[in-house]
């Protein structure tokens, strides 16, 4: 029987942590690369962290690529799987899955501007979507990145660490949030059952 | 704009958080989750286990305690001791630990940090430093310093050893200033502007607070990212939500915890 959301397992290690925040709302999205489970799923989340390069390499490998660029369900990506439904990512000058017309672009220290990007940071909303019932205006969420998506029409969210990036991004079906929902306390869980919602 | 963040430090010792001088006198200060919880609720950005027998006893960390924390902790945390490898660093991240926080194996094996970096990303690599100031006014490391009978005094200097841990793929550093260790009379934060001036990735505080005034001095300045702290949060001396209303009030910026939802089925 098809489970209603699964994790993509395209390695990186945060995957259990996804998975727990998952269950801590009810749900018990087993980890899957197999193909059938991923169409058959109502949502499909791919969590990801690591670099670009790898986890395309490993997408590829295990017959994903196509998998999910064909994907009808509600799809997010967290971190760098937000990063991996792009067109493309600076880190190893990669092509990613296409289904967010943008290139991902690594982060530029500043003075006062560290990278990696690591921290709680605020949320600026820039949509009404129901991805984002219930959440403040100065809602702050945990974010640990080097590499960035620029804001687009894409961009739901953005955030700001010494230049303005997207935090959360929508394109049809497939969803992104830079930042890591499962470690950003009680803001991150209300998103991600917003996302359980749609 | 970027918290500041409020980074309680539990020592873990069999399955407990204790406190007590390292390897003396261990009082147990409660269950390892039951804490981390309470610090969640507080509105702590972030909490340090730091497992003080793991090392000394030449074993990697416990990983059942670190998975039972991952499933109820919704914050980011790090794992510190006994982490020499690239695989014990597997099975703590794997495990859901965000970090690893790597010290004296580090300095026995730099590329160790490489290594690390190569296998997980820079995020996941935290490298501890512990380091005081030698007669001569250097701040210079120390290794073994879990252990009062190996702790040695190296040549390094800490500020060389602080960017030559970041060219190796150190994506944060936890600078512990020995010489206020313990002494609840404020961070050091002269040597933490120095090497905020030569660390270029985040850079947090350890060593010295004592009261609140101590957090909103090292952040306005040394310009860290975090502060860390342990015995002034578990005695209670210091309550981590009314020290962050009280950094903001103070113009420092931190994020105040929101409530967890009521559960509405």
């Amino acid at each position: 029987s098809s489970a209603s959301v699964v994790l993509v397992d395209a390695g990186g290690t945060n995957i259990g942590s996804v998975r727990y925040a998952l269950q801590r709302l009810g749900v018990d999205a087993p980890l899957t690369s197999d193909p059938a489970a991923i169409r058959a799923a109502g949502k499909v989340i791919l969590p990801g962290v690591g670099a670009a390069g790898p986890a395309m390499a490993r997408l590829q490998a295990l017959g994903l690529i196509d998998v999910l660029r064909s994907l009808t369900q509600p799809v997010l990506g967290v971190c760098l799987g937000m990063q991996l439904l792009c067109a493309r990512s600076e880190e190893g000058d990669v092509d990613c899955l296409g289904l967010i017309p943008a290139t991902v672009r690594r982060l530029q220290p500043a003075s006062g501007v560290r990278v990696p990007h690591m921290g709680w940071n605020r949320l600026r909303t820039c949509s009404e979507h129901p991805l984002l019932d219930g959440i403040d205006a100065d809602a702050q969420v945990y974010f640990v990145h080097s590499y960035a998506v620029p804001p687009g029409d894409y961009t739901l969210v953005s955030a700001r660490h010494g230049v303005p990036f997207s935090a959360v991004v929508a394109r049809g079906n497939f969803f992104g949030m830079q930042f890591h929902p499962e470690r950003s306390s009680t803001v991150g869980a209300r998103l991600l059952r917003n996302f359980l919602a749609l | 704009m970027l918290s500041r963040r409020i980074i309680p430090c539990l020592d873990v010792r069999e399955g407990q958080v204790v406190k007590g001088v390292r390897f003396r006198d261990h009082a147990v200060v409660g269950g390892i989750v039951e804490l981390a919880l309470r610090y969640r609720d507080a509105g702590a950005d972030e909490l340090v286990f730091y497992d003080i027998t793991a090392s000394p006893e030449g074993r990697s960390v416990d990983r059942a305690w670190v998975e039972r924390v991952a499933r109820k902790i919704d914050i980011p945390f790090c794992v510190a001791g006994g982490i020499r490898s690239v695989e014990d660093a597997r099975a703590v991240l794997h495990a859901g630990a965000d970090k690893v926080s790597i010290n004296s194996p580090a300095l026995e094996r730099p590329a160790l940090i490489a290594e690390l970096a190569d296998a997980f990303g820079v995020q996941c690599v935290v490298v501890g430093i512990d380091s005081l100031r030698d007669a001569d006014g250097q701040w210079r490391v120390r290794q073994y310093t879990g252990d009062p009978s190996r702790t040695q005094a190296l040549p390094r200097r800490t500020l060389d050893w602080i960017a030559q841990a970041q060219d190796l793929g150190a994506g944060e550093i936890v600078l512990n200033c020995m010489g206020s260790d313990g002494v609840r009379q404020g961070y050091d934060v002269a040597q933490l502007a120095q090497a905020r001036a030569v660390c270029e990735v985040p850079l947090i505080a350890s060593g010295g607070a004592g009261a609140a005034e101590h957090f909103r001095d090292v952040f306005t300045g040394a310009d860290v990212d975090g502060a860390l702290a342990a015995s002034v949060f578990h005695s209670g001396a210091i309550d981590v939500s009314a020290l962050k209303r009280w950094l903001a009030n103070q113009g420092v910026m931190v994020r105040v915890a929101i409530e967890p939802e009521t559960c509405d089925g």
